[in-house]
C-alpha cells in the first residue's frame, strides 16, 4: 500500500523502549516480595553486578553468531582459560593484591587482566583458524567441533593447572562492603558495575561510531551484501572473535574473581546463562545481550533469596516468557 | 541460438567490457547456467531477459563471485574474474543491486550510503546529483533503512551502488513489486544515469522498463542465453518477443 504514494512519510521510531523499561519493572515487582528494603539494594545491586559480568563474557558470542552464523559451544573455554591466567599471575603478585592499597591492587589486577585478555584473545584467533574455518555454515558440525574443542581445552587445562578448585582471593580494596544505614553494598559488585558499563559503552561507540562498527553491524544483518560492497567479511569476523574471546577471558577473571574461585569446569557452568542471555536478547544485538544479561541477573538473585530451589529454572522460565512475547529475542535482528 | 543474432555477439565480445564464454554454474544437484556466452559492451544498458527460472539472477551472482562459475571465462576489464571472491570482483569496479536490495534495514539512510562508499567520505557534489533524482533519501536521509517504503528501499539501494563511480552496474530487476507510478520514477533516475558513461547489466522482468532503456538485449532460456540483438529491434517484433519470451507487448500491456 505504502508503495504507492512516494510521499508516504516513514517515522523513526528510535529506540524501542519497552526491553529497557523491564529492568525496573523486574526489580520493582520484586520489591514487595522481598520482606527488607536494605535486603532489596542488596540484591538489585548483586544482580546488576552479576548481570554486567554476564554481558561481558557473552557479548562477544552475540556478535559472533550473528556475524558469521557460527555456533560457538567452546566459548567457555576463554572464559575459564582467562580465569587461570589471571590466577597464574596473581598468585605470585599475592603481596600486591593483598595490601590494603588501591595502587598496589591495581599494579596485581591489570598485569593479570591483560594477559588473560591477551591469552584468551590469542586462542580465540587459533580457535577461528583451526577449528570453525572449514565449518562454515555447517551448523551440526560447529556443535560437534566446538563441544570438542571445549573438552580438549578443559583437559588442558587440567594438565597446566591440574584438577583441583584453586582459590582466589578479591584484592584486599575490593573486600568487604560499603555500609550505607542498614544497607551493605558489595564493593567488588560495584567494581563490577563500573567495568560492564565501561565495556558496553565502549562497545556502543565502537558500533555506532567507527566504520569497523558499521561493518559490524551491517554485517550481522546480510554478510553477502557487505562482501558485494567489496569488504571482505572474514577479516571483520576474525577480528570480532578474538576480540569477544578476549572479553570473555576479561569476563572468567571477573567472575573467577566474584566466586573467589577457579576451577575447569567453571566456564561450562557460566554458559548455560550466557545462551540464555544471548537468545532471550536476540541473537547477533548487543544492546539486547546487555538488557538479558541484567534481567539474568536480577531474577537469579531475586529467585535465589526467595526460593533457592528454583534459582537456575527461573531464568529458563524468563527465557520461556521472553520468546512466548517476543519469538526473535528483546531486539530481533533483521536478517536478509 | 538465433544464428541470425549472433553477429552482433561476436563484435560485441571484442573489446568488451564484461564478456561471459562458457559459464557454467551448478547450485547443489542443479545445473543453473548451461554454457553461458554474452558480452556486455562500454556504455549503454544491456537487458537480460528471460522467463522465470531462466537463470538470470544465477547468471549476475556468478559474475559477482557469489556463486562459483564451474567452467567458462568471465573476462572483466581484461582480467579473468571467474574464481575470484565477491569482494574482489567488487572492488574491480562492479556495483550489484540484487533482486532481494540487499538493503540494511538497521542502519540509517546514511550508515548504508558511507558503507557504499568504500574509497573514503561520501562525494558531496555526487550525493546532490542522486538526491536530485531519488529526493526521498535525502527527506530520510538519517531514518533507518527499513522504515522506508519499498519503492524508497530501491531508491536507496541503487544509489548505493552508484555512491562512487563504478565500471559497471549490475541491477537484478529493480521494478520487482514496485507501482507503476514509482517505475516511472525509476526510469527517470536510470535515464539520468544514462547521461554517464556507465555501464548497466539489468536483469527485468518488465518488459516496458526494459523497452524504455535499453540499448541491447539478451535473452535467457534454460541457462543459456539464445538471443543478443538490439533492444529496439526486439521491441519492434512481436513474433520476436513471443517466441523469446512467451509474450508480445500488446498482450503484456
Amino acid at each position: 500500500m505504502s508503495a504507492t504514494k512516494t510521499s508516504a512519510a516513514p517515522r523513526d521510531p528510535g529506540i524501542d523502549k519497552i526491553p529497557l523499561a523491564l529492568i525496573p519493572l523486574v526489580a520493582l515487582v520484586a520489591l514487595p516480595l522481598i520482606p527488607s528494603l536494605p535486603t532489596w539494594v542488596t540484591l538489585t545491586v548483586a544482580g546488576l553486578a552479576m548481570g554486567m559480568m554476564i554481558f561481558i563474557m557473552a557479548s562477544g558470542l552475540t556478535l559472533v553468531f550473528g556475524l558469521m552464523d557460527v555456533m560457538n559451544f567452546a566459548h567457555g573455554a576463554f572464559i575459564t582459560i582467562g580465569a587461570f591466567v589471571a590466577t597464574s599471575v596473581l598468585i605470585p603478585l599475592a603481596r600486591w593484591s593483598d595490601a590494603d592499597s588501591l595502587w598496589m591492587n591495581l599494579a596485581a589486577m591489570l598485569p593479570a587482566i591483560l594477559a588473560a585478555m591477551a591469552v584468551a584473545g590469542a586462542l580465540g584467533w587459533f580457535f577461528e583458524r583451526v577449528i570453525i574455518k572449514p565449518v562454515y555454515g555447517q551448523h551440526l558440525k560447529q556443535i560437534l567441533i566446538t563441544m570438542g574443542g571445549l573438552i580438549v581445552a578443559e583437559q588442558l587445562i587440567h594438565v597446566i593447572w591440574g584438577p583441583d578448585i584453586i582459590a582466589l582471593p578479591k584484592p584486599m580494596t575490593l573486600r568487604g562492603s560499603f555500609i550505607l544505614g542498614d544497607i551493605a553494598i558489595g564493593k567488588y559488585r560495584i567494581a563490577a558495575v563500573v567495568v560492564g558499563l565501561a565495556v558496553f559503552a565502549a562497545m556502543f561507540l565502537v558500533l555506532n561510531r567507527t566504520r569497523v562498527g558499521l561493518l559490524i553491524r551491517a554485517g550481522v544483518e546480510d554478510g553477502e551484501m557487505v562482501e558485494a560492497l567489496g569488504y571482505r567479511i572474514r577479516r571483520v569476523f576474525i577480528g570480532v572473535f578474538i576480540a569477544g574471546s578476549a572479553l570473555a577471558g576479561l569476563g572468567g577473571v571477573m567472575w573467577a574473581l566474584y566466586q573467589e574461585t577457579v576451577s575447569s569446569a567453571m566456564g561450562m557452568q557460566v554458559m548455560i546463562l550466557i545462551f540464555i542471555v544471548i537468545i532471550i536478547g536476540g541473537l547477533g544485538s548487543v544492546g539486547g545481550c546487555f538488557i538479558g544479561a541484567l534481567l539474568v541477573g536480577l531474577v537469579a538473585n531475586y529467585v535465589g533469596f526467595l526460593a533457592p530451589k528454583v534459582a537456575l529454572g527461573s531464568n529458563i522460565l524468563l527465557m520461556v516468557l521472553i520468546l512466548l512475547w517476543r519469538p526473535q529475542g528483546l531486539y530481533p535482528v533483521a536478517k536478509r | 541460438m538465433r544464428h541470425a543474432h549472433s553477429g552482433p555477439l561476436k563484435q560485441a565480445g571484442e573489446g568488451a567490457l564484461l564478456a561471459l564464454t562458457g559459464v557454467n554454474t551448478h547450485i547443489g544437484h542443479y545445473h543453473i547456467l548451461q554454457g553461458v556466452d554474452f558480452a556486455v559492451a562500454q556504455g549503454g544498458f544491456t537487458m537480460l531477459l528471460g522467463r522465470n527460472g531462466a537463470g538470470k539472477t544465477t547468471c549476475l551472482r556468478t559474475i559477482m563471485g557469489m556463486w562459483r562459475a564451474s567452467a567458462g571465462r568471465i573476462i572483466f576489464d581484461g582480467a579473468d574474474i571467474a574464481g575470484e571472491e565477491t569482494p574482489a570482483v567488487a572492488r574491480r569496479g562492479i556495483g550489484y543491486v540484487p533482486e532481494a536490495m540487499g538493503i540494511f534495514a538497521g542502519l540509517s539512510v546514511a550508515e548504508n550510503l558511507t558503507l557504499a562508499a568504500r574509497d573514503g567520505p561520501i562525494d558531496t557534489s555526487r550525493l546532490e546529483w542522486i538526491f536530485g533524482f531519488f529526493p526521498a533519501l535525502k527527506k530520510f536521509w538519517n531514518l533507518p533503512a527499513g522504515n522506508l517504503s519499498g519503492g524508497q528501499k530501491q531508491m536507496l539501494a541503487v544509489a548505493r551502488a552508484i555512491i562512487e563511480p563504478r565500471k559497471l552496474l549490475l541491477i537484478d530487476e529493480p521494478t520487482k513489486g514496485l507501482a507503476p507510478a514509482i517505475i516511472g520514477h525509476m526510469i527517470e533516475a536510470f535515464r539520468e544515469l544514462k547521461r554517464t558513461d556507465t555501464t548497466i547489466l539489468l536483469v527485468e522482468q518488465n518488459f516496458n522498463f526494459a523497452r524504455a532503456l535499453g540499448d541491447t538485449v539478451a535473452v535467457m532460456d534454460s541457462g543459456r542465453i539464445i538471443h543478443t540483438g538490439a533492444m529496439a529491434d526486439l521491441a519492434g517484433d512481436p513474433g520476436l518477443q513471443q517466441q523469446l519470451l512467451g509474450l508480445s507487448l500488446d498482450a503484456h500491456q
